[in-house]
C-alpha cells in the first residue's frame, strides 16, 4: 500500500513531469496563459492520461507482447492515444456542451501532447503492473496538472507587471518555468522510504 | 512471417478503432458552432461591412472558419483583436490597413435641410435606426446609430455627416493614472 | 449608555482640522451677481428646464422638472430673471460642461407661495412626490434623491433608522455646525423620516470628536420628546461612511450587492433631515446648504450658501491666503481639485478647501507595489486593494472584478497609509469607469444585433411574400391562358391540345417574367428619376459595390421596402 502511496507522491511531486522530466512543454507554455484555459487542460490532461495508460498497458500486454511485437509500442501507442482523444471529445460535444465549452480547443491538442505518450513509455520501462501503471498516469497528469495551474496563476500576475521589455511574453515564461522547476527539485528524495 | 503478423495487428487496430471512432462521430453528432457565437460576441455589432462580409455574424462564421483573419474590423479596433487573438489561441497582430482605421466613436447626422427623402439611407442602415419616409425629411436615431457609415454612400445629396460622438458628464471616464492631474486624495494631509 | 457598539475594520485617523472652522457660526452668504444652477445636481436622470431665458423667476421657483423616478427636481436660489441656460462648466473632475440655468438675482429674494405641508394626513406616496418635487437629495456627499431612498425594501421590515452626523472626513463642519445650531429642525426632520419608514428604533450616531453637537442634538431629542438615541462612535476615519456606520451602530454588515434596506436598515445624513424638513414644515425646497470653507484661509468658517453661487464669488469670504493653487471640493481624502473657479456650488458641495502646497505637500512618485499588505489592513470593507490595484492597473478588469472591485467606496485609506505612494483609488477609479463603458457598449452591441438580425429577418419576409403574390398572379394568368387554349383546341385547331396547353403555360410564365421585370425596372426608377445623369451613375456604382460586398441582396429594388 506504503508502495503506492509513495509511487503516487512521487509521479505528482518528486518526478513531476512537466517540471523534472521535462515532458508535455508544449501544452505547459501554450495554455498557461489563463488561469480558467489551465484549469481545462488540466481537466482533460487528467482524464485522458489515465485513460491511456490503461489503455497502453492491455494493449502492451496483451496484444504486442504475446507476438513479440514490442518494437511497435511507440507507433501503436500514438494511434491509440489518438483514437481515445477523438472518442472523448466526441462524448463530451454531445453530452456536455458546457465542458466541451471549457475544455474546447484543449482536448484535441493532447493527441500531441508528449507526456501523454510518455508517461505510459515510462510504465514499460519500469515494468509497472497494472495498477501501478494507472496509479503512475493519474499521478503524473495531477502533478502536470498542477504545476499548470500555478504557472498559469503566475504568469497571469506577471502580465500586469512592468517587465523589461527583452523579456516580455515567453523569456519571462521560460524564466518563470526555470524557478518553478528549481523549487521542485526541492521534493527530491520525498519518495524514498 | 513476423512482419505479416505485425501489418495484421496494427491493420486490427485501426479497424477497431477506425469502427468505434465512426460510430461514435455519427451517434455522437452536434449541431451548430459554439465558437461562432463567441466570436460574434466579442465583435463591435456595427454590421457595418468593413471587414468585407455583409455583417458581424457572417464575418464571425468566416472566422471560425479559418476564412477570414482576426484583424479585419476597425470599429472593434485593436482590443477587439486582441480578444479576438485571446479566444482563438491566435497570435495578435495590428488591424490591417486594407479594412480602414480604427476612428473615434461617431454617429450619422442627417443635414436635414437637404434632405430630400429618398429613403436610401434607410434602406441602407443595418440596424433600423433611420426614421422616415418617402419624400419626407429622414432623421438618425442618435442612440441606436452604430456609425457604421453605410448610409453615407447612398446619400444622393450628400447631407449625411460623420459626427463624432463628444465626451459628456455621461460618458466621461477616469484616465488611467500615469500623466493625469492629481486629484485630492493623492495629496492627502500629512 | 446601554448601547453596544461594533466596529469596522481597519480606517485610519488621519489629522482632523476641525477646530479651525467652528470657531464662528454660521453666516449667511452674501448673493453672488450671477447664479448658475446646473440642473444636472443629483444621482440619476437630468431635470428637464422648465423655464426659458428671459424669463424672471421667484426664490424656490420649480426650474428643472425631475425626470424618471431616481432623479430630484432643481429650483431658483433666489430672484431674478433667467439670462442664459446652456453649457457651464460644474464643479466634477473631469470640468466638463453641462447644461445650467444661470440667473440674475434682483436682490429682492421674494419667494414663492410657501405653505406648510401636513404630511401625517397624507400618504406616504404623495410625501414621496413631494420631496422629489422640493429637489431633497443626500446631503452627504453622494446626493442620491432622497424620495427614492425612503422605501422599505419588500417583506423586510425596517429595523433601524440611521442618522448620519459621523462627519468623519477631516476639515469639513458643516454637519457638526448644522447639528449644533439646528439640531431642533435636524429633530424634527428624522421624524419625518421616522413617520415614512416606520422603524423599530432610530440611531444617530456622531463622532465622539463632536461633543458640542452630540449634546446639542441629545437635548433637541429631548425636547422634542422623541425616543431618537443619539450615540457617540469612535472617531475613525471613515466611521461616516453609511455601511461603516451601520456596521457601528447595528452590528449589521451590508453584504456585496445588497442595499441596507434589504437587512432593514436606512441611513440618511443629518443636513437631509434638515432639509427635507425645511420643505415640509415650511414649503422650502432645497435651494441652500452649509458649505465649510476652510484650507488654506485666514477665516475658515461655515457658510449658508445659495446653490449655484460661483466659487469664485465665495472663496474671497474665507480670505484664502496668497499662496492659495486651488481648491478642492469635498474633503481631502474623497474630494477632487476642482477644475477651474468659476464653478458653482452644488447640492453635494459640502465642504471647499483652500490648496495649498506646504498645507498639501505633493504626492511622491509611485513606487512598485511590494504587496506588503498596509492597504488591506486600512480597508474599512475589509478588501485586498493590492489586489485590485494590480489587476486595474495590468487593465485585467475580469480580474479586478473577481477582486470585488465594485465594492470598494473609494475612501481612500489604502492610498493613505500605502508605504509606496500609489494613488490606489484613482486605479479603481479607472478601473470601474472602464467597466462601466464596456457594460453600456455591449449593451449597445446587444440592440444593434438584435435590430440587425430583426431587419434581415424582415428583408427575407418580404421577399418571400413578394415571391408567393408574383407566384399566385402568374398561375391565375396560366389558368387563364389554358383555358383559352383549351376553347381554341376545341373549337377545332389541328394542334394537339397537350402542346397548346404546355405553350400556353410557356408564354403564361415568360409573360409574368416580364411584368416583374417591368415592375421591376419601373419601381427602380420612381424615386431617382429627377436625378441628373451623373447622379445616377454614381448611384448605379454605389449599387454595384453594394452588391458586390453582398450587402443587399442581388437587383434589390430602392423602393422594394415600401412596396410591401
Amino acid at each position: 500500500m506504503a508502495e503506492y502511496l509513495f509511487l503516487l507522491i512521487g509521479a505528482v511531486l518528486v518526478n513531476n513531469v512537466v517540471l523534472v522530466k521535462i515532458l508535455g512543454l508544449c501544452p505547459f507554455m501554450g495554455v498557461s496563459k489563463k488561469l480558467e484555459t489551465a484549469y481545462g487542460m488540466g481537466a482533460a490532461t487528467t482524464f485522458v492520461l489515465t485513460l491511456a495508460t490503461g489503455a497502453s498497458f492491455v494493449i502492451d500486454h496483451y496484444l504486442l507482447m504475446p507476438f513479440g511485437l514490442e518494437y511497435l509500442r511507440t507507433l501503436s501507442f500514438i494511434v491509440t492515444i489518438a483514437a481515445i482523444v477523438q472518442l472523448t471529445e466526441m462524448v463530451i460535444a454531445k453530452t456536455s456542451p458546457m465542458l466541451q465549452q471549457v475544455l474546447g480547443i484543449y482536448l484535441p491538442l493532447i493527441t500531441t501532447n508528449c507526456a501523454v505518450l510518455g508517461v505510459p513509455l515510462i510504465n514499460i520501462s519500469h515494468a509497472h503492473g497494472f495498477v501501478a501503471s494507472l496509479l503512475f498516469g493519474a499521478g503524473s497528469a495531477i502533478g502536470f496538472s498542477l504545476v499548470l495551474v500555478l504557472f498559469a496563476g503566475i504568469r497571469e500576475r506577471v502580465e500586469g507587471a512592468e517587465v523589461p521589455l527583452p523579456f516580455k511574453g515567453t523569456a519571462i515564461a521560460m524564466i518563470t518555468a526555470g524557478l518553478m522547476s528549481l523549487a521542485f527539485m526541492g521534493f527530491a528524495g520525498l519518495d524514498r522510504y | 512471417m513476423d512482419l505479416l503478423l505485425a501489418i495484421a495487428i496494427m491493420a486490427l487496430g485501426a479497424v477497431v478503432l477506425g469502427a468505434a471512432l465512426g460510430y461514435a462521430s455519427v451517434k455522437f453528432k452536434v449541431e451548430g458552432d459554439p465558437i461562432v457565437e463567441k466570436i460574434d460576441a466579442i465583435l463591435p455589432q456595427t454590421q457595418c461591412g468593413q471587414c468585407g462580409y455583409p455583417g458581424c455574424k457572417p464575418y464571425a462564421e468566416a472566422i471560425a472558419k479559418g476564412e477570414a483573419d482576426i484583424n479585419q474590423c476597425p470599429p472593434g479596433g485593436d482590443e477587439g483583436v486582441r480578444k479576438l487573438a485571446d479566444l482563438l489561441g491566435k497570435e495578435y497582430k495590428p488591424l490591417s490597413a486594407e479594412h480602414g482605421q480604427e476612428k473615434p466613436k461617431a454617429v450619422a447626422v442627417i443635414r436635414e435641410e437637404l434632405c430630400i427623402g429618398c429613403t436610401l439611407c434607410i434602406q441602407a442602415c443595418p440596424v433600423d435606426a433611420i426614421v422616415g419616409a418617402a419624400k419626407q425629411m429622414h432623421t438618425v436615431v442618435a442612440s441606436l446609430c452604430t456609425g457604421c457609415e453605410l448610409c453615407v454612400k447612398p446619400c444622393p445629396v450628400e447631407c449625411i455627416d460623420m459626427v463624432p460622438i463628444p465626451e459628456t458628464l455621461e460618458t466621461w471616464k477616469w484616465k488611467y493614472p500615469v500623466f493625469e492631474i492629481k486629484p485630492a486624495e493623492s495629496r492627502k494631509v500629512a | 449608555m446601554l448601547q453596544q457598539l461594533f466596529r469596522f475594520q481597519g480606517g485610519i485617523e488621519p489629522a482632523y482640522h476641525k477646530q479651525e472652522s467652528v470657531r464662528e457660526p454660521i453666516a449667511q452668504a452674501p448673493l453672488p451677481p450671477r447664479l448658475i444652477i446646473p440642473l444636472h445636481q443629483s444621482i440619476g436622470g437630468t431635470p428637464r428646464p422648465v423655464v426659458a431665458v428671459g424669463d424672471k423667476v421667484l426664490k424656490g421657483q420649480l426650474i428643472g422638472a425631475a425626470d424618471g423616478w431616481i432623479s430630484a427636481a432643481v429650483h431658483a436660489s433666489t430672484s431674478g430673471t433667467v439670462v442664459e441656460i446652456g453649457p457651464r462648466r460644474i464643479p466634477h473632475p473631469s470640468g466638463l460642461t453641462t447644461d445650467c440655468v444661470v440667473i440674475e438675482p434682483d436682490g429682492e429674494a421674494r419667494w414663492i407661495e410657501r405653505a406648510p405641508l401636513d404630511y401625517r394626513a397624507m400618504a406616504p406616496e404623495e410625501v414621496r412626490a413631494y420631496l422629489q418635487n422640493a429637489g431633497i437629495v443626500g446631503l452627504g456627499g453622494a446626493a442620491f434623491p432622497s424620495h427614492a431612498k425612503l422605501t422599505t425594501a419588500k417583506g423586510v421590515p425596517m429595523q433601524e433608522l440611521v442618522i448620519n452626523g459621523a462627519e468623519c472626513e477631516p476639515w469639513i463642519t458643516c454637519d457638526d455646525m448644522l447639528m449644533r445650531e439646528r439640531a431642533a429642525e435636524i429633530v424634527a426632520g428624522i421624524g419625518l423620516f421616522r413617520d415614512l419608514l416606520q422603524p423599530q428604533r432610530v440611531l444617530i450616531g456622531i463622532e465622539d470628536n463632536k461633543p458640542e453637537a452630540i449634546a446639542a442634538m441629545t437635548a433637541a431629542v429631548r425636547a422634542a420628546g422623541e425616543s431618537f438615541e443619539v450615540i457617540a462612535v469612535p472617531t475613525r476615519y471613515p466611521a461616516g461612511g453609511a455601511k461603516q456606520l451601520i456596521r457601528v451602530l447595528t452590528g449589521k454588515e451590508i453584504p456585496a450587492a445588497k442595499r441596507s434596506t434589504d437587512l432593514g436598515v436606512q441611513c440618511f445624513n443629518v443636513a437631509t433631515a434638515y432639509s427635507a424638513w425645511r420643505a415640509v414644515a415650511h414649503g422650502e425646497p432645497l435651494i441652500s446648504r452649509i458649505v465649510t470653507l476652510t484650507g488654506n484661509a485666514d477665516r475658515p468658517r461655515n457658510w449658508e450658501v445659495p446653490i449655484g453661487m460661483p466659487i469664485d464669488a465665495l472663496l474671497p469670504l474665507a480670505a484664502p491666503r496668497p499662496d492659495t493653487d486651488g481648491v478642492i471640493m469635498g474633503g481631502p481624502m474623497m474630494g477632487f481639485l476642482i477644475p477651474a473657479l468659476d464653478v458653482p456650488v452644488i447640492k453635494a458641495t459640502n465642504c471647499l478647501i483652500a490648496h495649498s502646497p506646504s498645507l498639501f505637500p505633493p504626492q511622491p512618485p509611485e513606487m512598485p507595489c511590494i504587496r506588503c499588505g498596509e492597504c488591506a489592513r486600512a480597508c474599512p470593507h475589509e478588501l485586498q486593494p493590492m489586489d485590485m490595484y494590480w489587476w486595474s492597473r495590468a487593465k485585467n478588469f475580469g480580474k479586478a472584478q473577481e477582486a470585488h472591485l465594485f465594492d470598494c467606496i473609494e475612501c481612500g485609506c489604502c492610498a493613505y497609509v500605502c508605504p509606496a505612494h500609489i494613488p490606489l483609488v484613482q486605479y479603481f477609479r479607472f478601473a470601474k469607469s472602464e467597466i462601466w463603458a464596456r457594460e453600456k457598449e455591449r449593451k449597445l452591441a446587444e440592440g444593434a444585433k438584435e435590430r440587425f438580425e430583426f431587419k434581415q429577418f424582415r428583408e427575407e419576409r418580404e421577399k418571400a411574400e413578394k415571391a408567393e403574390k408574383l407566384a399566385k398572379a402568374a398561375a391565375a394568368q396560366a389558368a387563364k391562358k389554358a383555358a383559352e387554349a383549351a376553347a381554341a383546341s376545341a373549337a377545332g385547331s389541328t394542334a394537339p391540345p397537350t402542346d397548346a396547353a404546355e405553350a400556353a403555360k410557356k408564354a403564361a410564365i415568360a409573360a409574368a417574367l416580364e411584368r416583374a421585370r417591368a415592375q421591376r425596372a419601373a419601381v427602380q426608377a420612381r424615386n431617382t428619376e429627377d436625378l441628373p445623369p451623373e447622379k445616377a451613375r454614381e448611384i448605379a456604382a454605389i449599387d454595384a459595390r453594394r452588391q458586390q460586398a453582398g450587402l443587399e441582396p442581388a437587383a434589390a429594388t430602392p423602393l422594394g421596402k415600401e412596396d410591401a
